[in-house]
């Protein structure tokens, strides 16, 4: 099934945050990787559905055919099985480990589940995802400060796991009604500043191929 | 214990999420200091050391706060070393798989469950408690995986999974009271029932572990609380 082949495979989305998390990381630190781009919206390959029984998601990462799954794991593994590939996303101190994975569960559990109920959801429900919305940015912005980026002055776990998502920020001002520029201005600086680097510049994906992805989801879901 | 640390665990008594701190801690061999929170009024301390999600358990380790729980117990692993038996193995796969599972048990066991017991509707307590069914038998076969063939999810030793899944014994054992069901029924899920007798027996799990009937008369109170608020809002 595809399942000892040597080397880095990551079963990968072009749309997806989460499997870009994953090729951000993998750029950054110099890793060569296949992409095998799947079918999510249709029929799941026998490779994904074999390779994550459990939650049939990209993306995995598959590593001389052995399979890791959810992003924020794979991150972790990158980080444990290749120690010699600089630069470290996650600092050696082991409180600052514990701030670094404190805020990326944070942005994980957040920001992806937020904006998703901004554009599912009309009314009430959507006030009170703009409302929630609004304060998870504006905590970001104050957690990053005038930090260049969330890891320090250099790019870090944190920031990996949120740059993906800034891709997002217009679709969610557009169903939001508001402005990052005007409310976060540090972190609209910031995602400027990530979206300067080759690793990142490759990877996201265009915030108006993302908002025409959102319409695609809609009509997917009969929202239209 | 090792000199001039300190360590202070904020927490409730009834929550899994500060026993699985205490079970780490207890592991380890690690002395703290037990502070017990009432979450109707929470305290500076507490506000303070996890501004962002105002919640226990928080570890406060010679002043610094460490929040959420599978944090802190990663913490705890690489801050104290060299103490006690480590948490997570050294390679990394079978650190990914531990990390995987840990999560699993949170997303896909714990918060249907919660919804099991707390959902607003029927429905959703119905959907909640398939959910919950659907999670124990996924986790049946996670054990049977990772133990290969020994005792318990971290192989020989207790890990991070163990700790995680642990620290829902009392409420397992009280749900079992309430309700007549087993959640690990030994016929369908047999590797889970003897891996909750197992660990029962560790000591670091009598130590902190709350007393079942404690949990059983709190479940209790807290339904009727639940029920006599929806009967009142029934009645606006």
């Amino acid at each position: 099934m595809g399942g000892e082949k040597k080397g880095l495979v990551l079963l990968d989305f072009w749309v997806s945050p989460f499997a870009q998390r994953c090729r951000i990381a993998l750029a950054e630190k110099g890793l060569v990787y296949e992409s095998l781009e799947q079918e999510l919206l249709g029929d799941k390959s026998d490779l994904l559905l074999g390779s994550n029984p459990v939650h049939k998601k990209v993306p995995v990462l598959l590593h001389d055919g052995r399979a890791v799954c959810e992003s924020l794991v794979i991150l972790e593994y990158i980080e444990d099985a290749f120690p010699g590939a600089a630069p470290q996303l996650l600092p050696a101190d082991p409180y600052a480990r514990a701030q670094a994975r404190f805020w990326a569960d944070y942005v994980d559990k957040r920001v992806y589940s937020c904006g998703t109920r901004l554009w599912k959801l009309k009314g009430e429900g959507r006030a009170a995802a703009r409302a929630e919305m609004l304060e998870t940015l504006r905590t970001l912005d104050a957690e990053l400060g005038d930090k260049a980026f969330f890891g320090g002055e250099a790019l870090g776990f944190v920031d990996v796991t949120l740059i993906p998502l800034t891709s997002w920020f217009y679709s969610y001002e557009k169903q939001g009604g508001f402005s990052v520029e005007e409310e976060c201005p540090r972190l609209a600086e910031w995602a400027r500043r990530c979206g300067e680097r080759e690793s990142v510049a490759k990877v996201l994906t265009a915030p108006e191929e993302v908002h025409d992805f959102i319409g695609l989801l809609k009509k997917h879901y009969g929202l239209e | 214990m090792a000199g001039g640390e300190d360590l202070k665990l904020l927490g409730a008594w009834a929550s899994p999420f500060v026993t699985r701190v205490k079970l780490a801690l207890s592991l380890k061999g690690l002395s703290f200091e037990d502070v017990e929170e009432d979450l109707g009024n929470k305290s500076e301390l507490l506000l303070s050391s996890n501004p962002v999600h105002k919640k226990v358990p928080v570890l406060v380790h010679n002043g610094k706060p460490v929040c959420e729980s599978v944090i802190i117990l990663q913490y705890i692993d690489e801050a104290f070393a060299g103490i006690g038996p480590s948490l997570l193995p050294s390679d990394p796969y079978q650190r990914a798989v531990a990390r995987f599972w840990a999560a699993y048990i949170d997303d896909k066991l714990v918060a249907p469950w919660v919804q099991a017991t707390r959902g607003k509707t029927e429905e959703e307590k119905s959907e909640g408690i398939n959910q919950t069914f659907a999670a124990v038998e996924m986790l049946e076969g996670a054990l049977r995986e990772c133990s290969k063939g020994e005792g318990y999810f971290g192989g020989e030793t207790v890990g991070l999974v163990d700790v995680s899944l642990g620290s829902l014994l009392s409420w397992l054992n009280a749900t079992e009271v309430m309700s007549g069901t087993k959640i690990f029924d030994p016929v369908k899920t047999p590797l889970l029932a003897a891996w909750m007798d197992r660990f029962s027996e560790l000591d670091a799990a009598k130590a902190a572990l709350p007393e079942v009937d404690r949990v059983v008369e709190f479940a209790i109170k807290r339904q009727a609380q639940a029920a006599a608020a929806a009967v009142t809002s029934d009645n606006k």
